[in-house]
């Protein structure tokens, strides 16, 4: 008999603008060669894959990352005292920092994770995207950054108009003008605060690329993608693996030089003259990952296996043209239900 | 102060409030008080009983249950 | 039978997007003892609210910063920063220790001869120095570190006029990269203005040039700032000696280096994100070793921290005044200290643990202090057990700053207790009186 893997894993907010973990969840059930039990870990009482009991064994609340690492780890305790937990996979921008931190700890319980190296997660943060670009070789639009309002006349000398107006977390607008990147400044500063990341706008087709590093420099499996539909918040709707050499390899470079562990995202903008930017780098699987698991590299399942200290070889072949459409769902549940995730933290 | 008769409160200290759907969640202590509420006592009754069990200043205890009450009725749970 | 324990009746909604309140319970351990003095004795017999300052944790830091520093570098010398903590009693736990003097004002500078700290071991900066407190730093041979040019053209005709050497240094402010560049202070960096200030300098034969000064922020969490701040004082140092054949005696970094406090604004705590000291040492240190300078030319490196090396050996002890429901529902708990005591709780999210065991229950709440102002508070927003009146609770990581900036508004300020090495209580700052206060005033005739 299979010995049964218990992974943690969270992100199950499988909303309009989704977290990744159903989709994670789903690839690893979708592996014949373990047996698994899926602790979800939530922030919030609602998230759908914890009311999702085929995918999710059984969920725990856990504090919000502001909380910091003290009360995250004696929650994760309590959970594995209950739980005996062998691994868990984070999914969310905001807790990678505080569960690398704790990643050694994590491990003298006998927790594994497969985690990024904390160098590594800070140098593709947004605020030093440029920076990286510019000592590994990697076409990365020209930036700015800026504290206060003062700057942006200044900020004119380095960059053309349009530029994107980005915010330190989240949100980004393009600018035509002064007039159109003073709005932008003041209504994303209003949002998420100083400084704003003024980027420079590269004209071409957005392409995203889901990676998996083993941490030794070698990409286990790279597949591309481009959306075929957006939401109005610019999430994949419908997306289709593409072949390209050039993005797969640009990728592969980007495993190679950063000796990526785990998961990434890389979204890249193709010009029309073929150069490969890219704009942003996420330090997780991207919410469509399952997409990987239909073409034939399933790369939730093989972060696992190398987690658990399985050599993987890198995947040689995907398909191309699968496509992913992602639906809207109703599940159906009860108050008590709710009351008990909302009140005990357990469901 | 009645408790609104379709208010269901679970062992756990859960209430659900049907006409508007909102979940509550009390301690033990307020779980007691709401079940004294539910048998019809009057606040001078419920002081009674509670202090019978627990150790409180009857003061307090009555200051305590003026604000719980009062919060009841905002969430419209007591009529 | 023996009765239950009681706790006050709670009743939360279950809303989704609020603060879940699971893996609380870290925050709130309670802390019944500082040091192995209990918190209850020290408020009964002090009063509350109370400042308390632990002698070993000042001594615990200094000597791990020292540490830090000295196994990197082979001539460190701190000079205590008294804006971030001038009482008589924690300036002498720091000069015990080997810590020279640092201040920014002609107050500062007489408590700290005050103190005995010999004028040579006194670091006068700022931009606040008078004709008089220029002469008389510059007779006692303090280290003048230079704002401005009017402050230099002063010391100038002084150092002429009294037939006076002056050391001096100057200031010098640069773009290290962070936000807000502070360029108020001393000389410009990178438009020549240092470079002319110490031309002038070196032309005068009255004035001494020992050293360069920068400080180039406050709470400070890039180490890389200091590396660039180094490298430009390196620079100047350098050029000095190539064109002048002058060896500069020291580079003074002036101090920033973060405490462990959470800024307010902050996504995660400042215990998870704060860089180590090691981390700033580094920084520093690699950067003059390996500049070329050769081993009997090394600068002294002169530190002047403050927030890194008192922040957590400070507590402020209070009691719970009453508790209340707001219009909106959230509870509010009126504590009797505030803005007024614990003025570093308008740029902290300061920690706060109950001093006494507490029930398991916790609930979300503002902390008010006592003052009749609206934005009197101590915290926003803060998950705690249920308090009642006359609980008493524990603030960490108050001692830079609090007990300088302080405001005598609406009561009085109150005792401030230092736990020695052997945990001995003394009484450092008696709590005014109104004797106190009124001793300052005077009523004209016609009003009396």
């Amino acid at each position: 008999m299979k010995k049964q893997i218990v992974i943690a894993v969270t992100a199950l907010n499988a909303i309009d603008s989704p977290g990744p973990g159903v989709a994670v969840i789903r690839a690893i059930r979708d592996c014949k060669d373990f047996d698994v039990k899926i602790i979800g870990l939530s922030y919030e009482a609602l998230e759908p894959g914890l009311y999702m009991h085929d995918l999710v064994d059984k969920t725990y609340q856990i504090p919000y990352p502001s909380g910091g690492t003290d009360s995250l780890y004696a929650r994760l305790l309590y959970i594995h005292e209950q739980e005996k937990l062998d691994l868990i996979i984070p999914n969310f921008d905001a807790e990678l920092y505080n569960f690398i931190k704790l990643r050694d700890k994590l491990n003298e319980l006998g927790i594994r994770t497969f985690l990024p190296e904390l160098n590594q997660f800070e140098a593709r943060d947004k605020m030093k995207l440029f920076e990286f670009g510019q000592k590994h070789g990697f076409l990365v639009p020209e930036d700015k950054i800026l504290h206060e309002l003062r700057e942006l006349k200044k900020m004119e000398d380095d960059l053309e108009y349009p530029i994107v107006v980005k915010g330190k977390f989240y949100d980004a607008v393009i600018a035509r003008s002064y007039d159109q990147a003073e709005k932008a400044f003041l209504k994303i500063m209003a949002k998420w605060g100083l400084p704003i990341i003024m980027q420079e706008f590269i004209k071409g087709t957005e392409i995203n690329i889901a990676a998996l590093g083993d941490g030794e420099g070698n990409a286990i499996s790279i597949i591309p993608m481009r959306k075929l539909y957006i939401t109005d918040k610019g999430k994949a709707w419908a997306g289709i693996t593409l072949e390209d050499d050039k993005l797969v390899e640009l990728a592969r470079k980007f495993i190679e030089t950063t000796r990526w562990r785990g998961g990434c995202e890389l979204e890249v903008m193709l010009t029309d003259d073929g150069k490969p930017y890219i704009m942003e780098v996420n330090p997780r699987f991207p919410a469509w990952i399952y997409l990987t698991a239909g073409a034939g590299q399933n790369q939730p399942a093989s972060l696992v296996k190398m987690a658990m200290g399985e050599k993987v070889e890198p995947f040689k072949t995907y398909e191309v043209g699968k496509i992913f459409i992602r639906y809207a769902w109703d599940l159906i549940t009860d108050i008590k239900e709710f009351q008990l995730i909302s009140g005990n933290g357990e469901l | 102060m009645r408790i609104r008769k379709n208010i269901a409160v679970s062992d756990e200290g859960f209430l659900f409030n049907p006409a508007t759907g909102d979940s509550f969640s009390t301690n033990g202590i307020g779980s007691e008080i709401i079940s004294l509420l539910k048998q019809d006592k009057s606040t001078s009754e419920i002081i009674e009983e509670i202090s019978k069990n627990y150790d409180v200043d009857r003061l307090l205890l009555e200051r305590d249950l003026e604000e719980f009450t009062g919060l009841l009725k905002d969430y419209s749970i007591l009529e | 039978m023996e009765k239950k324990r009681y706790e006050r009746p709670t009743l939360r909604k279950m809303n989704t997007g609020l603060m879940n309140k699971f893996g609380t319970k870290t925050e709130n351990e309670p802390v019944t003892h500082i040091e192995s003095v209990s918190v209850k004795g020290l408020l009964k017999e002090y009063g509350s609210p109370l400042f308390v300052i632990s002698e070993k944790q000042i001594r615990r830091n200094f000597q791990n910063a020292s540490r830090i520093f000295k196994t990197r570098y082979p001539k460190v010398q701190f000079a205590w920063s008294y804006k971030t903590n001038y009482l008589d009693a924690v300036c002498q736990i720091f000069h015990q220790e080997g810590s020279w003097a640092e201040v920014v004002s002609g107050f500062e500078y007489d408590k700290a001869q005050r103190n005995g700290v010999p004028g040579n071991q006194i670091i006068f900066n700022g931009p606040d120095k008078t004709d008089e407190q220029l002469v008389t730093a510059a007779k006692n041979n303090s280290l003048i570190h230079i704002d401005h040019y009017d402050e230099l053209y002063a010391l100038i005709r002084l150092s002429e006029e009294h037939k006076l050497r002056p050391r001096v240094a100057i200031r010098i402010n640069m773009d290290t990269g962070i936000y807000p560049k502070w360029d108020r202070f001393g000389f410009n960096f990178e438009n020549g203005q240092a470079w002319n200030a110490l031309t002038r300098i070196l032309n005068s034969p009255n004035l001494d040039l020992v050293g360069l000064h920068c400080h180039i922020g406050t709470f400070m969490l890039s180490p890389n700032a200091y590396a660039t701040a180094a490298r430009n004082l390196c620079e100047l140092a350098w050029s000095v000696k190539e064109r002048y054949g002058k060896i500069l005696q020291y580079l003074d970094l002036g101090g920033g280096f973060p405490s462990t406090n959470t800024l307010k604004g902050a996504y995660l705590p400042g215990t998870d994100t704060v860089p180590s000291l090691d981390q700033f040492a580094d920084a520093i240190t690699d950067v003059i070793l390996g500049y070329g300078f050769s081993q009997d030319e090394l600068p002294l490196l002169i530190l002047e921290s403050g927030r890194a090396l008192i922040d957590d050996a400070g507590y402020l002890l209070g009691t719970v005044l009453a508790t209340k429901r707001l219009s909106d529902g959230r509870r509010a708990t009126i504590l009797d200290f505030g803005l007024n005591t614990l003025f570093t709780s308008l740029w902290y999210e300061h920690k706060v643990s109950p001093a006494q065991p507490m029930g398991q229950q916790t609930e979300e709440m503002v902390l008010y202090g006592p003052l009749c102002m609206n934005i009197d508070i101590v915290r926003e927003s803060i998950v705690m057990p249920l308090l009642e009146k006359g609980n008493q609770l524990v603030v960490h990581q108050v001692g830079a700053y609090n007990m300088t900036q302080w405001m005598q508004f609406i009561t009085l300020r109150p005792n401030i207790v230092l736990i020695d090495t052997d945990n001995n209580t003394h009484i450092i700052r008696k709590a005014e009186t109104m004797e106190y206060i009124d001793s300052l005033e005077e009523i004209p005739q016609h009003l009396k």
